[in-house]
Parts: structure tokens; sequence; C-alpha cells
């Protein structure tokens, strides 16, 4: 338990904490600016790898292999959608459903194996973990950096937009959103659709990083993804107003949870056990805005009998 | 014009909570109408103004706004013809959105929405304009989430929204029960503004029978989901709230008590 490793294993840490706080931005779009709980991310965490690998497997040049898996990730967007405002299913066991049918999409598109190996030194990967100590323009800390740029860029725009206001109208007040003439299920399927596509775009990066997809890459995404957005709230909740800043917040908050997941393992986790940690930081961060309401309600109980 | 005939809506059919909440009403309104809508709970007043703005469809009949009928249109788009105000102050604002940003999205009801900016310079001079109107300060505020302004300032804010474009049809359903009286007072008084200087037809639902006679050209009273009380023209000035109980009893055979409207 040295030190030196610890610091040995920052940058990878770094590097998979931005890549994941591109999949968080897709997480906080749906979560905070939409209102709703959307799991369908952890089949599509995996799909927009597997689309992609595959297709550069068969000679595809990687900047279509990579559109093309954003827009397979879209198109999980769009059935959880369908599932949730052309059927009526709750929200949350629409992107159960569209997560579980992922699970066989996925495998049928890695040709039924449950991961597909992509060697850096035969195709020109957007990103590799073989770089990450290299001071060079191959650095996947430096291009994902670039990634996160373009990305929040293109949202903050787009949210300033008359339809990007409708959809944070949608997630503000429903009712209020359709009185104003806002047809609040096709913002919703388009706020679902351009999640994940933005997950899938970190699924694409996830898998060159690691030079291989895996059918269960994206077990637990939602969590992660949560975990960064509370982090992020946290942290930089009062800090950072401006919806750009917060979507950097989302960034930040993803890399110091795998920095934290790091020391964790350093100190000696078992990585069988990371899961479980995972999702007791969530439940715990998820319950003090409760807990917090809970104890000025109580305080307040109080004043209020002292003036009667 | 509003044409409203034969509509019937009912709650949980066929259950043992079956309730028929409009039952075949009817009812014209002229252009430039006013109408204040009285009647106890239950009577139908909210489901009347909920039938016409399209929340869940109705069971039978018709309303045609402005020519267009509207039976098969849908909420959102309804809400091009119609602007409403709710009786909770939460509900017809985004209270995490600032004051302009929920001003542009009224600004945009019936219209496309497309990828142009969400709002512009003019737009901005314009609201501050339009704020400044309601003499409540918010033209200073304009950045500030809606989230930070009290139930009156939210509602006054609502009732700017519902008219900026000039709606066919507003709908006010009990927008001032939720305040004090003095904030409901002033709410009261700037609709009536509105309304008068835009010329707008107007349904407006209300407990107070005060404000039923003291607004509006035409006072409509509904009971078991009908209208059984339709008071207009020189009979609505002389009105009084004794004349009002008097007419109630002798059209529904049994006499006022509810105590809710006697207290106010």
């Amino acid at each position: 338990m040295n030190l030196a490793s610890l610091l040995n294993a920052l940058p990878g840490a770094v590097a998979q904490g931005l890549i994941w706080g591109i999949m968080s931005i897709g997480v906080y779009i749906t979560y905070k600016v939409l209102d709703l709980a959307d799991l369908t991310v952890d089949g599509s965490m995996a799909t927009g790898g597997a689309v992609c690998v595959m297709l550069m497997l068969n000679g595809w040049n990687v900047w279509l292999a990579l559109l093309c898996a954003i827009i397979a990730g879209m198109l999980a967007g769009l059935l959880t959608g369908v599932f949730h405002t052309a059927m009526g299913i709750p929200a949350i066991l629409a992107g159960i459903l569209t997560q579980l049918s992922l699970y066989s999409l996925n495998l049928a598109v890695m040709d039924f194996k449950a991961n597909q190996g992509i060697n850096v030194t035969k195709y020109p990967l957007i990103v590799s973990q073989r770089n990450v100590r290299t001071l060079s323009i191959d650095n996947p800390i430096l291009i994902t950096l670039i990634f996160l740029a373009v990305l929040i860029g293109i949202l903050y725009w787009f949210f300033g937009t008359e339809t990007g206001c409708s959809l944070r109208a949608t997630g503000a007040n429903e009712a209020m959103a359709r009185a104003q003439g806002i047809n609040t299920k096709k913002t919703k399927i388009l706020g679902l659709m351009i999640s994940n596509g933005i997950v899938a775009l970190a699924s694409v990066l996830l898998a060159h990083y690691q030079g291989f997809v895996d059918v269960n890459m994206g077990r637990g995404a939602i969590v992660i993804g949560l975990a960064a957005v509370i982090i992020s709230e946290v942290l930089f909740g009062k800090l950072f107003r401006n919806f750009a800043l917060k979507l950097i917040a989302v960034a930040i908050g993803a890399v110091i949870y795998f920095i934290v997941i790091q020391i964790v393992l350093w100190l000696g986790l078992n990585t069988n056990l990371l899961k479980l940690l995972s999702a007791l930081i969530v439940a715990v961060f998820l319950a003090i805005p409760y807990w917090k309401s809970h104890v000025s309600a109580k305080h307040g109980a109080k004043g209020g009998s002292t003036h009667a | 014009m509003l044409d409203i005939s034969n509509v019937t809506k009912t709650f949980n059919a066929k259950t043992v909570n079956e309730r028929v909440a409009l039952n075949k009403i009817s009812l014209q309104l002229k252009d430039e109408d006013f109408v204040t809508v009285i009647g106890g709970n239950g009577a139908g007043k909210s489901t009347l103004l909920n039938a016409i703005a399209g929340v869940w469809p109705v069971d039978s009949g018709s309303i045609v706004v402005d020519g267009t009928d509207l039976s098969g249109i849908p909420e959102y788009k309804r809400a091009a013809l119609l602007g409403r105000v709710f009786q909770d102050p939460m509900m017809g604002t985004a209270g995490t959105m600032q004051i302009e940003e929920n001003l542009a999205l009224a600004a945009r009801r019936g219209k496309k929405r497309t990828l142009k900016p969400g709002i512009t310079k003019e737009e901005r001079s314009f609201f501050r304009e339009r704020l400044a109107e309601l003499g409540l300060g918010l033209e200073n505020r304009m950045t500030a989430k809606v989230g930070l302004l009290s139930g009156g300032q939210r509602q006054a804010l609502t009732l700017l929204m519902a008219t900026l474009n000039k709606p066919k049809l507003l709908l006010l359903d009990e927008h001032t029960a939720a305040l004090d009286p003095r904030t409901a007072a002033k709410v009261l008084e700037l609709s009536e503004k509105i309304i008068r200087e835009n010329r707008l037809m107007t349904l407006m639902v209300t407990h107070n029978m005060k404000d039923a006679i003291r607004y509006g050209n035409r006072l409509i009273m509904m009971n078991e989901g009908r209208v059984i009380l339709d008071i207009s023209g020189e009979e609505k000035k002389q009105l009084t709230i004794e004349l009002l109980m008097d007419a109630f009893a002798k059209a529904s055979g049994e006499s006022f008590v509810n105590d809710r409207m006697l207290l106010s």
C-alpha cells in the first residue's frame, strides 16, 4: 500500500472519470432537466460501444461508426420514450424494459459473444488506455476533455433555444408546459433520445479506452451517473448557477467519484464489493435532502409553537 | 364565440364512485362576454373549464371555440386558443425557471418551437413593459427564479402569461382562492383590467359571491353539472347576494347551504 501505486493509478482514474462524466451529463438531462429517472442508460452504455466496435471490426470508418453508435443510443431512448408516452408505462419501468431488451440486442450486435476486443495497433481508436501517461495529443484525458467541451457547448446552446426551453419547462412543470402549448410527450421523447445519444458516445469512448466492449459494461451506469450528479450538487450546487457550469460540475463529480473509488481500492477493498459501496454512497447522498427537510420541519414546528 | 352543447362527463363510470360531473350542459358565450361562474362544491365548475381545456376527453357533446371544434384536439394544441390560470399558484408557472423565461414560453404558445433562441432582446424589453404594468416591481427581477415569488406575484405573472398572446378564451379557475384577501382583491382588479383592455372572452370560476356579482357582464350558477341560473345585462347589475340565494333556492328546489359561499 504505497503512495506511488496510488499516484500511478490516478491518470487512469481521471480518464475514466471524464468518460463517465460524459455519460453522467446524459443522466443529468433526464434526471435533472426532465425530472425522469431513466434506467435505459444501463443498456445504452453498452450499445454505443458494441455498435461502434463491431462496425470498425467490419472495416468502417471510425467517425462513421461513432455516428451510428450515437444514433443507436438515440433509438434506445426513443424506445423508452414510446413505452412511456404512447403506452403509458411509468418512466422507470419503461427504462427497465428497454434496458432488458438492449441486453439481447447488444449481444446480437456483438455476434452473440459477451465481449469483443479491438486492438489499438490495428484500428484507429479515438482514445486508448495505452496513452494515458503520455504527454501528447493522443492522451485520452486531453481527447475526452475536447469531447466534453464540445458537448457542453452544444448542450448550452440547445437548452437556450425554443425547443430546449420547452424541454426544461416539461421537466419543471408539466401541466404548465401543456397549458403553454408544449407537446410534453414529444419533449420527453426528445430528451430521452438526446440523453441516450450522449450515453452512447460515452460508451464508444469507454470501449475504445479499454480496448474491448463487454455486454455488462453498462451495469450500474445509472448509479454512477446519479453519484456524479449528486456529488456535483453537494460540492458546487451553491457555486455554479449557470447551466454550462453545472454540466462541468457533473463531469468533475464523475472524476471525483472515480478517484474516490481508486483510493478505496488502494486501501484494499475487494473489487467485487465496489458496486455495493457505490449503491450505498448514492443512497446516503439521495437521503441527505430528505433528512435535511425533516430536521428543518421539526425546527419549524418548534418555532411555530413558541409564537402561538 | 364559445359554443358548448350537450357536454357530458362522468368520472369513474360503472363503479361505486361514479359521479356525473357535467350533465348535458350547454352554454354559449359571445365575444367579449366576461362570465362569472358560481356553484357549490362538486357543481362541475372546474370540470367545465377542464373540459374546455382538454385535460381529458368528454363523454359526449361538442365544444366549439371561435369556429374551431375542439373534439379530439389534444390539450397542448388547444392551448393556442386558450389562456389559463389555475387555483394553485404553483401550477401556472415553472418555479425553477426565470421570470423572463416563463414569459418567453408563453409568448410561443400556439407557435412552432424551433432552434431559434428561446428569448430575444426585443422580447426582453417588451416583457419589461408588460411586467411594469402589473405594478409589482417584477420588471426589475426578470432573471429571478419564479419559485422565489409570492403566491400573489405568481398568479399575476400567470395571468400575464395567459394573456400575452391574446387568447380566444380566458379560463380563470378560482385563481384567487389560494391568496390572502388583500392580494386576492389586487389580482382580481388586475384580471378585470387586462380583460377589459384586451376585450377577452372570459370564464371566471369563483367561490366568492360578491366577486361574482361585482365582476363581469354575466353570471351563471351551476348545480349538479348543469347551468341552473343565467343572469346578464341590467338584471346582473341589480343583483345582490340575497337575490342570488333566493334565485338559487327557486332554481334548484333546495336551500343554499354551502357555508363556504355564505361566509364569503
